[in-house]
């Protein structure tokens, strides 16, 4: 940040890279990573995605345009000079198998000539940032599970604290429930680091997950769109890239969207301490919203299931179907499964403390996705 | 054949000089075919037309006798050990040379970049990751060449320097086999403890692949 205007950190300027075998891999590239955001390259394979990012820490030099960090050219600083400001972490972790994770953890620092106590010292407070135990740092790579070593290898790559992360397909080679929750790890990490990130994957989900900015590639190296998740699935450039994000584009977009702003309605409800002909002066139609004495809801009352029961019986002890609240933080696509899901076939809006406010029905959550579009 | 125990008993000072002998011609020939092959192997590794070329030229050295290479030397470096010394290193370069390459094409791209794009240069990457994670196969060439050159070391009595191959001669011309018997089981017992003590290095020099199993 600079006079608190958002900088752009890397810049590709008419960027194009042609190996000599003649295949063009990256074709007039001009585009703006911003800094403290992930930037999710996408596409498949040979579209020039890695190519792409390799060219950032220069382990793939362009032959036309330039590539500028934090406004200055990548080619003004040596090769190597350059890399140890900028972490890299690739698929399967590239983990030196002869070090142990302490000192794999600790090589940029070492390079940077920190000297071995602070190095390992710092290695050491990397292991805890990325969730690992204590006494994995003896160990070698091949002594951890796949998703262990890839949590070392996203700790290397912020070992020497690098304003700029490249991340090459990090997550691609573990199953599918460890990839999730790395993807969230990531999430937790860099709300926190704010560091800038450019990532390659070819999992559109992942994408859609972890970008704050996604640019889709075409085989080519052609580069078809770069826009925030949302505005991609909701105004994809062409069919090409409407075709990448998949039939479920609609869904995908609404879970992307927050409940913030969409309207809520009043909503009859009793405590589930009231009576039943309490429930019964409250009912409008068939379902009841029975509240819990912290505000939060308690489930849908059947109030066809009050008839012929006593008035001063008690409501507690009835047979509920479930209501969950959702509160604003929660997605477009939650708030329509609740619909789905619930009897009364609306969605139980909540205040950030838990406690009821409203509810949303299926055509306001609509009018809301259409808006979007 | 009979064993003559009583020449054995009276020749210990003798057995025990003719392989420290024996082992001043081997240890130099291996060690100095080792500091060959590292740098020829490096450049075949990196560039691959020169490949086919060293690998090449190795094979082919190791197919002139030995016999003749003791003729080829004598001019230059004469009745020498350093003429024995370089004739076996010659040999040694066949098995070294190719198992260097080998072992630096067995080192996994991932990691080499990896290293490279940490901010490591070229021979840093060399040093620090190719080398080591080449050392099994590099050892296994070391043991090979090691066995082989204190078996080899014997050819060198035409010049004076074969160390327990003194003992074949000797045997043979006095048509006495005790020496001979002796100086077999005398290069076979060089010949395994050097290749034990090659294991216990490389088994103290590689930590990460006897943890290597998965805890």
């Amino acid at each position: 940040m600079q006079n608190g205007k958002v900088v752009s950190m890397i810049r590709f300027d008419s960027v194009s890279k042609r190996f000599p075998n003649g295949t063009t891999a990256v074709d007039d590239l001009s585009v703006e990573f911003s800094e403290g955001g992930i930037t999710v390259l996408v596409g498949s394979s040979g579209c020039g995605k890695t190519t792409t990012l390799r060219m950032i820490n220069r382990l793939v030099d362009p032959t036309a345009g330039t590539i500028t960090l934090g406004g200055r050219d990548v080619r003004d600083l040596p090769a190597a000079r350059l890399r140890r400001g900028i972490g890299y972490v690739i698929q399967q972790a590239g983990l030196f198998p002869h070090r142990t994770v302490l000192d794999n953890i600790a090589t940029v620092p070492t390079l940077l000539g920190w000297g071995r106590r602070k190095a390992r010292a710092r290695a050491a407070e990397l292991l805890e940032v990325v969730g690992l135990p204590a006494d994995a740092g003896k160990r070698y790579p091949n002594q951890l599970s796949g998703g262990q070593q890839q949590r070392v290898g996203v700790a290397r790559a912020l070992a020497a604290d690098p304003p700029v992360l490249l991340m090459d397909e990090p997550f691609g080679a573990v199953d599918p429930v460890v990839r999730a929750l790395l993807q969230d790890e990531l999430i937790r990490l860099q709300a926190e680091l704010r560091k800038t990130i450019v990532f390659v994957t070819h999992d559109i989900d992942e994408a859609v997950r972890l970008g704050d900015q996604i640019a889709i590639f075409r085989t080519g190296g052609h580069m078809v769109q770069c826009a925030p998740p949302a505005e991609l699935l909701a105004r994809p450039a062409d069919d090409f890239v409407a075709g990448f994000l998949g039939s479920e584009r609609g869904l995908k977009l609404l879970s992307l969207v927050t409940l913030a702003g969409v309207p809520y309605e009043p909503v009859g409800s009793v405590r589930s301490t009231a009576t039943v002909k309490e429930a019964r002066d409250a009912a409008a139609g068939r379902w009841l919203l029975v509240v819990s004495p912290d505000g939060g809801p308690a489930g849908w009352l059947d109030t066809g299931a009050l008839e012929g029961l006593p008035g001063t019986s008690a409501v507690a002890g009835l047979a509920l179907a479930p209501a969950r609240g959702l509160r604003d933080s929660d997605s477009l696509l939650s708030a329509l499964n609740e619909t789905v899901s619930s009897p009364a076939g609306v969605a139980v809006r909540v205040d950030a403390a838990g406690v009821v406010t409203g509810v949303t029905g299926q055509d306001v959550l609509h009018a809301r996705q259409r808006s979007l579009t | 054949m009979t064993i003559e125990w009583q020449w054995l008993s009276t020749h210990t000072d003798d057995l025990w000089a003719l392989s420290l002998d024996h082992l001043s011609t081997a240890i130099p020939a291996v060690l100095l075919g080792l500091l060959i092959a590292l740098p020829l192997a490096v450049v075949a590794h990196r560039i691959r037309p020169l490949r086919g070329v060293l690998l090449g030229l190795s094979n082919i050295m190791f197919t002139v006798p030995s016999l003749a290479l003791f003729v080829i030397l004598l001019p230059i470096t004469g009745l020498t050990r350093t003429t024995a010394i370089t004739g076996l290193t010659i040999y040694t370069l066949v098995v070294l040379l190719r198992n260097t390459v080998e072992g630096l094409d067995s080192v996994p791209a991932k990691v080499r970049e990896a290293s490279l794009a940490m901010g490591r240069g070229r021979v840093g990457t060399l040093l620090k990751v190719e080398l080591p994670l080449a050392l099994p196969v590099i050892m296994a060439g070391v043991r090979v060449a090691s066995v082989m050159t204190i078996s080899l070391v014997s050819v060198a009595s035409y010049i004076g320097y074969g160390g327990i191959g003194q003992l074949f001669t000797d045997g043979f011309q006095r048509n006495f086999p005790t020496p001979v018997i002796a100086g077999v089981v005398l290069t076979l017992l060089l010949a395994l403890a050097a290749d034990a003590l090659l294991v216990l290095v490389q088994w103290l020099c590689t930590p990460w692949i006897r943890k290597g199993a998965r805890a």
